[in-house]
């Protein structure tokens, strides 16, 4: 075209980013590549390609790891970490540092290889996932700085498993490895099979910046070396990636004592009011779900607009949809790359021509006519009861459908199995504050969507995984406490044939919704003391106790909204009321565990309930600083529902530790009473009943930990486990938990010191962090 | 006239599209207008970003630039030969070889802006190039002189040949909410226009808000506007991508709702070649191609010009230009 032309048609034209030095790197390096493994690279076998999905065309060849090699990455790793640790927090953020510049130095080359790679705009790589990965390396050598300050009873994990996916290959990379080797562990990461270029030049990089060999380790291949890594002598898995993989670590890492996070799928809903600024989230929805060819885990996929607007929002989407720009990555004026690998345009396009609901509109634009490349499209017009509604497509597709209030656009929101990310818009402060805690999700953006930072974290909740990664919150996840907890027996109850104690017959039932109800299996079974003697019966609860239980505890949601303040009034009265029974609880206990340790077990028990008070009403949030002009507010939300099965060995303190912080962040919790000693828990019902605990908030069951474990851990509304029981079910309850991916906190046949207060701990365990974004601005 | 309209075809304001009539003012809808500031800047942050013009494309596009200037001058020490000078840019905005080498001979810049006392100067200065003289009036740039005598400068910058008014708003209508007084006063300065067509600045960097910004220029265009323009150049802040971006998409919905087609003026701030490409490449998404046509698009600036003239140079020669080698205004 003459320049005459073009002056008359004013097309774009091509702007074509080179890839003459990425493409120089990779025939540098051989176009071959082994893996990372203790500070060098291996000898490079030839067992799959990486291709570039824009146009097939192979990059390099890629090794496959044998058990060997994931063997000798972890070898070194474990190798390395004493020493890594041991070099202190300012010594290890040099390095991160180092990284991070380095980083920055070579930000085109990665980002060009990223884009070769992956297939997502260079536009992407270059503005978005390129620096976000420096700045967490970045973020990260400060938190190593402050570490041993700040974080004074924190340790390293030790040896870090990471397996990471395909959509952001570098930034998840560096969301991994930073906060992990910041806080003294090494890694061993596995990239995913299409995407692993970025992740091998980042092992180059970790080499000039001079990174002690054996910290970070990288081996390539498909989910075989995955498993590996995950059935390896490492003492954390860390993933990312889809809802079902998340759900064989689980199942693989059960009882293994492994610590685990997970961030998997979602189907976030984006949900505009018809106050909102429509012309800015229809360009929000740009950013949610065309961003990265929709390949987002948290991306805004599920449209709900209210109904007023409806009409207009869409026509306005539509023509926005057919000014995007599909086509050559490389190309600086595209909005829309390719997909990563032609089996998973397959997979979109398969759910897409699978649906009848609705009505399609896929952007009318010109599709390049080689690669993987699947339109923008939108389907309007869906209900929830649509797949397409509730399944996660992983591609450019966007389902909507309507709301007419406020209220129905929560229960819209939240009726999925995931709970990653929500998006709304509106311009009323009121409404946006007021939805935004009510949404099922780890993070919430306000007029805006899929902002990220280092400093604000990231993850979800429900089946969209557990666990943080940025902020304060996600250095939970390379630490523990560090506090070590004693081997524990299983605790025997007392037999025996002796006469009651008490001339009256008393038969303890269960505490099921604020009321004593019989047990549905109507077995009971005695209690003795040491000497024999028959101290009471208590109730054997069953399943359909279970299910009585957690339905009590589901209804009692209210508990959840109420005021710290309110739930410290109300601990407060507990711990006044049980004081006042002192002597017959101490008594109690004696008797039943034929110790003399009663007083004092009381005692501390009425402690943990005024320190769970105390801290009702402090455990706060944050404020990050992200940076935008707004907030990014780090909100800590009750878990939900948790199931306790309490210590055996501690019967009364053992529950109180655990339902006082639970309860006093508004949890509602099933405890299953210590199995050997139930009746100091049974006893308990009377003090619960005289201190105005809302029916439902506390439930207690008796009976046999092993049977109570798994109907709790596999009840797919209860969304947290912990236990603590002396009975070997913490496998079975970390298995059983991968059904909902409730989170889980197990002893592994370990015992922490009772008398030791670690209700901050507890308070931890009882909250999920949820960051919510606020941009603001006149 | 028949020739010069011809001649003038590929310039000539609102040669194919009617003019808008305006409509009743509806408060509804303006009432119901929203501006998110934070979301506005977002998008207008990430648009040099996602949109890039290069090679050929980048001279053509850079040339279409020069033909949407408003090419300006509205000092106080403007003389009938500063006015002279500056016509004869707009008549040969690049240089003759430069032009033939990319084979746009005959381009000149969309029209001349001045003040009322030297529209005679313009209009003799530009007979026969079919390049409009436009004025600015109603007491530019406040807008604070008597209401009558407003009009009045309208009525006699129109007698004087200028084809194209830019009047000024009164901003306290807008920081008031009084969008009575601003429709009816839009109104009555379109009216005096009669058949010149009326640009009507907004001064944006007074009105306060994102939203403001937004409900004025929907007013305005119910008024009868034929171009919506920012700035008078005079206030401490003129033409910004997010002000932009507010007042096309109200462009956008006062064409959906009424099928008119109303023009936009970004003026003031506008300095290099590069930002140019933005504001057409923001045009081009957000309203379209066919705004960015002289009939729907200007942009208002003096120094604009000679970085182009740079930029198009180099992307004939592969050199970097210099100032003093282009024709100064």
């Amino acid at each position: 075209m003459t320049i005459k032309e073009i002056f008359t048609t004013m097309e774009y034209g091509p702007a074509p980013e080179s890839a003459a030095e990425a493409l120089a790197w990779l025939v540098d390096q051989g176009s071959r590549f082994g893996h990372f493994i203790n500070g060098e690279f291996t000898a490079p076998g030839a067992d799959f390609d990486s291709k570039n999905p824009a146009n097939g065309e192979v990059l390099a060849s890629l090794t496959q790891a044998s058990q060997a090699d994931v063997d000798a990455a972890v070898q070194a790793a474990r190798k390395s970490q004493g020493k890594w640790a041991a070099l202190g927090g300012p010594g290890r953020a040099t390095y991160l540092y180092a990284i991070a510049r380095l980083l920055q130095k070579h930000a085109r080359l990665f980002a060009v290889l990223e884009t070769l790679d992956n297939g997502k705009p260079i536009r992407e790589s270059r503005d978005i996932d390129i620096p976000l990965a420096q700045r967490h390396f970045y973020y990260h050598a400060g938190m190593a700085q402050l570490m041993e300050a700040e974080l004074p009873e924190a340790e390293p994990l030790g040896v870090c498993g990471q397996i990471i996916p395909w959509n952001f290959p570098l930034l998840m990379l560096a969301w991994k490895i930073a906060p992990a080797i910041a806080m003294g562990n090494t890694v061993v990461l596995k990239p995913a099979e299409y995407t692993s270029l970025t992740a091998l030049l980042f092992a180059d990089i970790c080499r000039q910046a001079g990174l002690p060999k054996g910290v970070v380790n990288i081996v390539t291949g498909d989910g075989a070396v995955g498993e590996m890594i995950t059935a390896a002598d490492v003492d954390k898995i860390a993933f990312t990636g889809s809802t079902s993989v998340g759900r064989r670590i689980r199942e693989a890492t059960a009882g293994s004592g492994k610590a685990l996070t997970l961030e998997l799928g979602g189907k976030s809903p984006y949900i505009v009011f018809d106050d909102a600024d429509i012309d800015s989230a229809i360009e929000g929805l740009v950013d949610a779900i065309w961003f990265n060819q929709g390949q987002v885990c948290c991306a805004g996929s599920r449209l709900l607009v209210q109904e007023g607007v409806s009409d207009r929002f869409h026509a306005k989407l539509k023509a926005r949809m057919d000014k995007l720009r599909v086509g050559n990555p490389l190309d600086k004026c595209i909005d829309v790359g390719a997909v990563v690998d032609p089996v998973q345009l397959n997979t979109i396009r398969e759910m897409v021509a699978a649906n009848r609901a609705g009505t399609m509109h896929q952007a009318q634009v010109e599709m390049p006519t080689e690669g993987c490349f699947f339109p923008p499209t939108l389907i309007e017009g869906l209900t929830p009861a649509d797949p397409l509604m509730q399944e996660e497509i992983f591609g450019p597709v966007l389902v909507s459908c309507t709301f007419r209030t406020p209220a129905e656009a929560v229960e819209l929101a939240n009726n999925t199995r995931y709970g990653l990310a929500a998006t709304l818009w509106t311009e009323n402060v009121n409404l946006a504050l007021d939805m935004a805690p009510k949404l099922a999700a780890g993070v919430v953006w306000v007029n805006g969507t899929n902002m990220f930072d280092a400093a604000a974290g990231f993850g979800g909740v429900r089946e969209s995984g557990f666990g943080r990664e940025g902020g304060w919150e996600g250095l939970a996840a390379y630490t523990r406490p560090k506090t070590k907890a004693k081997p524990l027996a299983k605790v025997e109850a007392f037999g025996g044939d002796g006469a009651p104690v008490d001339g009256l017959d008393r038969t303890a039932k269960l505490y099921i919704g604020g009321k004593q109800a019989r047990p549905d299996g109507g077995y009971s079974r005695g209690i003795h003391g040491k000497s024999g003697a028959l101290l009471g019966h208590v109730g054997l609860a069953n399943r359909k106790d279970v299910r009585n239980a957690v339905e009590a505890a589901a209804g009692a949601k209210s508990w959840s909204k109420t005021t710290g303040h309110l739930r410290a009034q109300i601990l407060y009265y507990i711990s006044e009321n049980l004081s006042a029974r002192a002597d017959e609880f101490s008594a109690r206990i004696d008797a039943m565990t034929g110790r003399k340790s009663g007083k004092a077990e009381v005692e501390a028990a009425i402690q943990r309930l005024f320190s769970a008070a105390a801290w009702a009403d402090k455990y706060d949030g944050q404020v990050h600083g992200v940076p935008i002009r707004g907030v990014a507010l780090a909100m800590k939300e009750p878990v939900g529902v948790i199931g306790v099965l309490c210590a055996d060995e501690s019967p009364l303190l053992g529950l109180v530790s655990a339902m006082a912080p639970a309860i006093a962040m508004g949890n509602r919790v099933v405890l299953a009473a210590s199995e050997p000693f139930p009746l100091a828990a049974t006893d308990f019902y009377q003090v619960l009943e005289t201190s105005d605990v809302p029916a439902g908030v506390v439930n207690i069951l008796t009976g046999n930990h092993a049977e109570l474990a798994k109907p709790l851990a596999s009840h797919l509304n209860v969304d947290a486990v912990w236990s603590f029981s002396s009975s070997d079910v913490s496998a079975e309850i970390e298995a059983t938990s991968a059904g909902n991916l409730k989170r889980t906190w197990v002893n592994n046949g370990t015992a922490p010191d009772w008398t030791q207060d670690q209700t901050k701990r507890f308070l931890q365990e009882a909250t999920e962090v949820k960051n919510i974004w606020v941009p603001y601005g006149e | 006239m028949e020739r010069q309209i011809a001649e003038r075809s590929a310039q000539l304001p609102q040669l194919t599209e009617p003019r808008n009539p305006g409509m009743a003012l509806d408060l509804d809808w303006v009432a119901s207008v929203q501006a998110n500031t934070s979301a506005i800047e977002r998008r207008c942050a990430t648009l040099p970003g996602r949109r890039s013009v290069k090679k050929d494309h980048q001279a053509a596009w850079l040339l279409k630039a020069i033909s949407l200037i408003d090419l300006t001058t509205l000092a106080g020490d403007d003389t009938e030969g500063r006015v002279r000078r500056l016509c004869a840019k707009a008549r040969q905005p690049v240089s003759p070889g430069l032009l033939r080498t990319l084979d746009m001979e005959g381009l000149t810049t969309g029209a001349v802006c001045v003040y009322h006392d030297m529209i005679p100067a313009a209009v003799q200065a530009l007979a026969d190039s079919g390049i409009p003289v436009a004025a600015v009036s109603t007491g530019f740039p406040a807008g604070l002189s008597p209401f009558h005598l407003r009009v009045a400068e309208i009525e006699e910058s129109v007698r004087a040949g200028a084809e194209e008014i830019d009047i000024v708003i009164s901003r306290r209508h807008v920081l008031t909410g009084n969008w009575q007084a601003l429709y009816d006063e839009m109104k009555t300065f379109r009216e005096a226009c009669g058949e010149a067509h009326v640009k009507a600045i907004l001064a944006t960097g007074e009105l306060g808000s994102l939203r403001n910004v937004a409900r004025a220029s929907l007013v305005c265009m119910m008024a009868g506007a034929d171009f919506i323009k920012t700035s008078t150049g005079k206030e401490s802040v003129n033409a910004t991508l997010p002000v932009s971006l507010v007042m096309i998409r109200a462009i956008r919905d006062y064409f959906d709702r009424t099928g008119y087609r109303v023009g936009y003026k970004p003026a003031g701030g506008i300095s290099k070649a590069k930002d140019a490409l933005v504001y057409l490449s923001l045009i081009k998404d957000e309203l379209g191609h066919r705004w960015l046509q002289p009939d729907l698009f200007r942009f208002g600036a003096s120094s604009l010009l000679g970085d182009i003239e740079r930029q198009l140079e180099h992307h004939v020669t592969g050199a970097y230009s210099a100032g003093h080698r282009h024709a100064m205004a």
